[in-house]
């Protein structure tokens, strides 16, 4: 059989703008290629700024993990200027950072990633008794009955007699790959749309200390929200049980809706255990400081690295050894495409040599993306949910080897089964249960502050400039929902002299490296992936979204060293 | 937040029957209609007139184009508040194409696209979140291949109305900054045969979003909108008039830094930087997700996000505007934006003269198409910050 040549662009349930190119042959796919398709160049603004602003600038990467870059910026300028904030601010961080994980994750389970599992109009002849009696078998959740099914069905069915499908028009309905019986179908349709209910009330949480979600504000020292409970205009009595009962909500939902049915839909596609693994090697740089975020060891989530899927062995992390390279991209270094650059050094100008557009294929060009190619110790190397889970559960974290466990019992398969498309879903929904928890831990520990008489949310001794060094140069570390995150600052006489940024899906998008050495989504495609019809390239979305690309944050870079700032020119 | 498949609106129903059918009741709807025309800033006479017109409403296409962007404007749209008929007017519409949420992908998302084009001429609201970069032919964003600004000008052609939602697609946003290395400008510098509404924001509250779409189909037109394209209905009120802490301004109680006692009490956070001074925006007023707080709200000073080059001319953050007592609430933006870029920039921004300038010029049209600082028109260096 031929090889097939297939194009998927746009990606769509993402976040930002994706293009894949691929070849398959008798329903495999044999080689893989991943295309960034939007470059802002912020970099440039970046230099010469104040930087207690970066937070701001570098928030704007991403609207959807809204919080990940701001924190990250924080923690960079608080190294370079060696700034602890006070444990209530680190609390509070930790608090508004597990809600947009938990938040987000269940967005993408039921909004980016569900449809790729689920047949909506499937969903069209199940009887609600029967979703009834799967749901209840699954959970306590309330809505678990057989008129709120048949409502769901009902208006479903409506919906699909008129003709007009709206966001379900051209979706892959009947296609061979989609398993679940229609009770679980109608399950998921139902739940999907009372997740997006649920997400905007429990992101509140955000609003409350931040004042707005999406981009909620931070504040370099610490949190702007002081903490008075003896006034209307501050984090008091009632905005702490306002918080506490979205947590609890947060919690019921993850609990009773999403982990049931993540493991439910599961249950029904278990051979994608064993497909999509790809590059084998896993970072993760840690999140969730008990202490100060220096305190590596009293992280939640741990840092490390994994080689070769070798869970014996989980290797320290050490920033140094990272490297940006654009063999692949479209972008120049001073010393060549074949230099790699650490973050310290990074240089970001972009030079596009592709064809002109409108593209019909890019495979065949050298450099075909706005993606650069980071390596870890000249390694590509997964980052997310499985490279995170797979480090705790290596390094004996006690929760994560228990909600590991319970979910390979559950589906009946041995750890190996993690290296896979479903292994990322698992992962996902798993530390999504773990932090879930967490936010009372991390509510609890504020409130015995408060209760302590510690009211101190900033610290402000080296607010002023003049209190600064002439040089100074930080590190900000992140791991975000999608993944581990790095922010590099160099500052020199108040101002930002160069600012570099490392971002989950710049490691899992990455394309080519000089030895061309493919990146985690490509590698991912080419293990042992199926795709039965390349006119409908469902099995594709099914890989590529079980990584939750964010594209906007992938190509971020915001290095301060690419071009020389520009006059306004007065007119 | 509601999508059709849960509520279906056939083609052939008004909203009044669609509703009915829905079991929303008629009480509901007029209360609905009631605080849609206080959010307009319409006479209470006129909630019978919106309730008859968006009775009448057939069920509107609407295609929705993703851009050069963050997708926080969608998110902000996803986090809209009033339960029930708010959503359902933004949600029930026969939303043909959005990047985020469609099940199609690849080539048959965009057959999706241009199948409702070709259906819907002439009749459809077109939405657009993010900017359009015209650096090196406009390779920076490209969607199935061709750029954004082709995409735009193929989707704005037969749009009845076109809403710019969030301050890239109002103006180019953070990377327009400067200097603006993709070349990225706002919707209404490409489309200039039809009126363009600018829901400004870094994002917009998601609730202004809905609201404008009601005065579209109730009015059968775009709501009056101010020297910038913003609706006057969210955008007439400056931060500052409006401001819960405006009392402490006026009596001269300051936080003078973070934490500090002031703070602790909720004082006016001017002199820690706050730009609602010299910013018209409803988030002291609608306020945001669902009106659990807002920036101000929280603690932290305005940023000023829903002015052009607020990047450029409110920071640095954290500096303080100049004197701007004197202003009441009869001034609205037109009148007074003019002498507000002029204090922005001698006071926070001595640094950024030259952007500052090239603002004031362009605040004195009537309805300024703003040019960003693109690569062509600027050189040599430094507009500061040095």
């Amino acid at each position: 059989m031929a090889t097939t040549k297939i194009v998927v662009d746009p990606i769509t349930r993402i976040e930002g703008h994706l293009r894949i190119e691929a070849q398959a042959e008798n329903g495999r796919i044999t080689n893989a290629w991943a295309t960034s398709t939007q470059f802002r160049g912020i970099e440039t603004i970046m230099k010469g700024r104040d930087p207690r602003d970066a937070w701001a600038f570098t928030q704007r990467i991403c609207g959807v993990c809204t919080v990940v870059h701001a924190v990250a910026s924080c923690r960079a300028v608080e190294d370079a200027l060696d700034i602890r904030i006070p444990p209530n601010a680190n609390l509070i961080r930790n608090l508004i950072h597990g809600m947009q994980f938990v938040q987000d994750h269940v967005i993408h389970f039921y909004h980016l990633h569900a449809l790729d599992w689920v047949d909506v109009v499937s969903a069209l002849s199940a009887d609600p008794a029967a979703t009834a009696k799967l749901a209840q078998s699954l959970s306590p959740w309330p809505n678990n009955s057989a008129t709120y099914f048949g409502e769901v069905k009902d208006r479903l069915k409506t919906f699909v007699g008129t003709g007009q499908l709206g966001i379900f028009t051209n979706g892959y309905w009947g296609h061979p790959a989609y398993k679940l019986p229609p009770a679980a179908n109608l399950m998921a349709v139902a739940h999907y749309l009372e997740a997006l209910d649920w997400q905007r009330d429990v992101i509140r949480l955000h609003t409350v200390f931040g004042g707005k979600n999406p981009h909620p504000n931070f504040l370099v020292g610490g949190m702007a929200s002081a903490i008075n409970l003896d006034d209307t205009a501050t984090i008091n009595a009632e905005r702490l049980t306002n918080i506490h009962a979205m947590i609890t909500r947060a919690q019921r939902f993850v609990e009773q809706v999403y982990w049931p049915d993540l493991m439910a839909v599961a249950s029904f596609y278990k051979e994608w255990a064993a497909i999509g693994g790809g590059t084998g090697n896993y970072l993760a740089v840690g999140e969730f400081p008990e202490n100060d975020v220096r305190d590596i060891g009293s992280l939640y989530l741990p840092r490390g690295i994994i080689m070769g899927k070798d869970l014996a062995h989980v290797r320290p992390y050490d920033q140094e050894l990272v490297k940006e390279y654009i063999n692949s991209s479209w972008y120049e270094y001073t010393d060549g495409d074949a230099a790699g650059l650490h973050p310290w050094q990074g240089e970001t100008k972009a030079k596009y040599d592709g064809p002109p557009t409108p593209w019909t294929y890019l495979q065949g060009n050298k450099k075909y993306s706005w993606m650069k190619a980071p390596r870890y110790d000249g390694k590509p190397m997964e980052v997310g949910p499985l490279a995170r889970a797979l480090v705790a559960f290596a390094s004996g974290h006690e929760d994560m080897r228990a909600i590991v466990k319970e979910a390979l019992d559950r589906l009946q398969v041995g750890p190996a089964a993690l290296f896979s498309t479903l292994g990322r879903v698992a992962a996902r929904g798993a530390e999504t249960v773990l932090l879930s928890r967490r936010l009372s831990h991390w509510y609890d520990a504020l409130v015995a502050r408060i209760k302590g008489g510690d009211v101190r949310t900033h610290d402000g001794t080296k607010w002023e400039p003049e209190t600064w060094p002439a040089k100074a140069q930080g590190y900000g570390y992140l791991d975000a929902p999608r993944g581990a995150l790095g922010h590099w600052v160099q500052i020199e006489n108040g101002k930002i002299a160069r600012y570099q940024c490392v971002v989950p899906s710049t490691w899992n998008c990455s394309p080519r490296d000089a030895q061309g050495v493919p990146g985690p989504y490509e590698a991912a495609l080419m293990d042992h992936h199926p795709l039965a019809n390349p006119e409908q390239p469902l099995e594709i979305l099914r890989t590529i979204h079980s990584f939750d690309p964010c594209m906007a944050c992938g190509v971020h870079v915001l290095d301060a060293t690419g071009r020389e700032v520009v006059q306004v020119k007065v007119q | 937040m509601y999508f059709p498949q849960s509520h279906p609106w056939t083609p052939e129903d008004s909203l009044g029957t669609y509703l009915e059918r829905r079991g929303v009741t008629r009480r509901d709807f007029l209360t609905y209609c009631a605080q849609m025309t206080a959010i307009l800033g319409l006479a209470d006479t006129m909630a019978p007139r919106v309730a008859h017109a968006l009775a009448a409403v057939k069920r509107p296409t609407v295609i929705w184009l993703s851009l050069q962007e963050c997708t926080g404007c969608v998110e902000s749209v996803l986090r809209t508040g009033e339960p029930t008929i708010g959503d359902l007017l933004l949600d029930v519409v026969s939303l043909d194409y959005q990047h985020n949420i469609m099940a199609a992908a690849g080539h048959q998302a965009e057959a999706a696209l241009q199948s409702s084009l070709a259906k819907n001429k002439g009749e459809y609201l077109l939405v657009v979140t993010g900017s359009v970069p015209l650096n090196d032919g406009g390779i920076y964003t490209t969607v199935g291949g061709r750029t954004a600004k082709t995409i735009l000008e193929e989707a704005a052609k037969d749009a009845k109305a076109v809403i710019a939602v969030g301050a890239c697609a109002h103006w180019g946003n953070i990377q327009a900054s400067r200097p603006n290395p993709t070349g990225a400008v706002g919707v209404s510098d490409i489309v200039k045969d039809k009126p363009v509404v600018n829901i400004a924001g870094c994002p917009p509250i998601g609730d202004v979003v809905t609201a404008t779409i009601v005065h579209f189909l109730t009015f059968g037109r775009v709501p009056e909108l101010d020297y910038d394209g913003r609706p006057l209905f969210a955008y007439g009120a400056r931060i500052h008039d409006q401001c819960p802490r405006r009392a402490n301004f006026d009596a001269g109680q300051f936080v003078e830094a973070f934490d500090d006692e002031a703070a602790r009490r909720g004082w006016c956070l001017y002199h820690v930087g706050c730009k609602g001074p010299a910013t018209f925006s409803p988030c002291p007023i609608f306020q945001w997700n669902s009106g659990t707080s807002w920036p101000i709200g929280a603690g932290h000073p305005c940023l000023g996000c829903t002015e052009r080059h607020f990047w450029d001319t409110m920071t640095p953050f954290y500096g303080r505007l100049p004197d701007v007592a004197g202003f009441g609430v009869e001034r609205y933006a037109d009148t007074i934006g003019l002498a507000l870029a002029v204090g922005a920039t001698a006071g926070v921004a001595a640094h950024a003269i030259a952007t500052g300038v090239h603002q004031v010029r362009q605040r004195g049209k009537a309805l300024p198409v703003i040019e960003t600082p693109s690569k062509k028109e600027t050189g040599g260096t430094g507009d500061g910050h040095d």
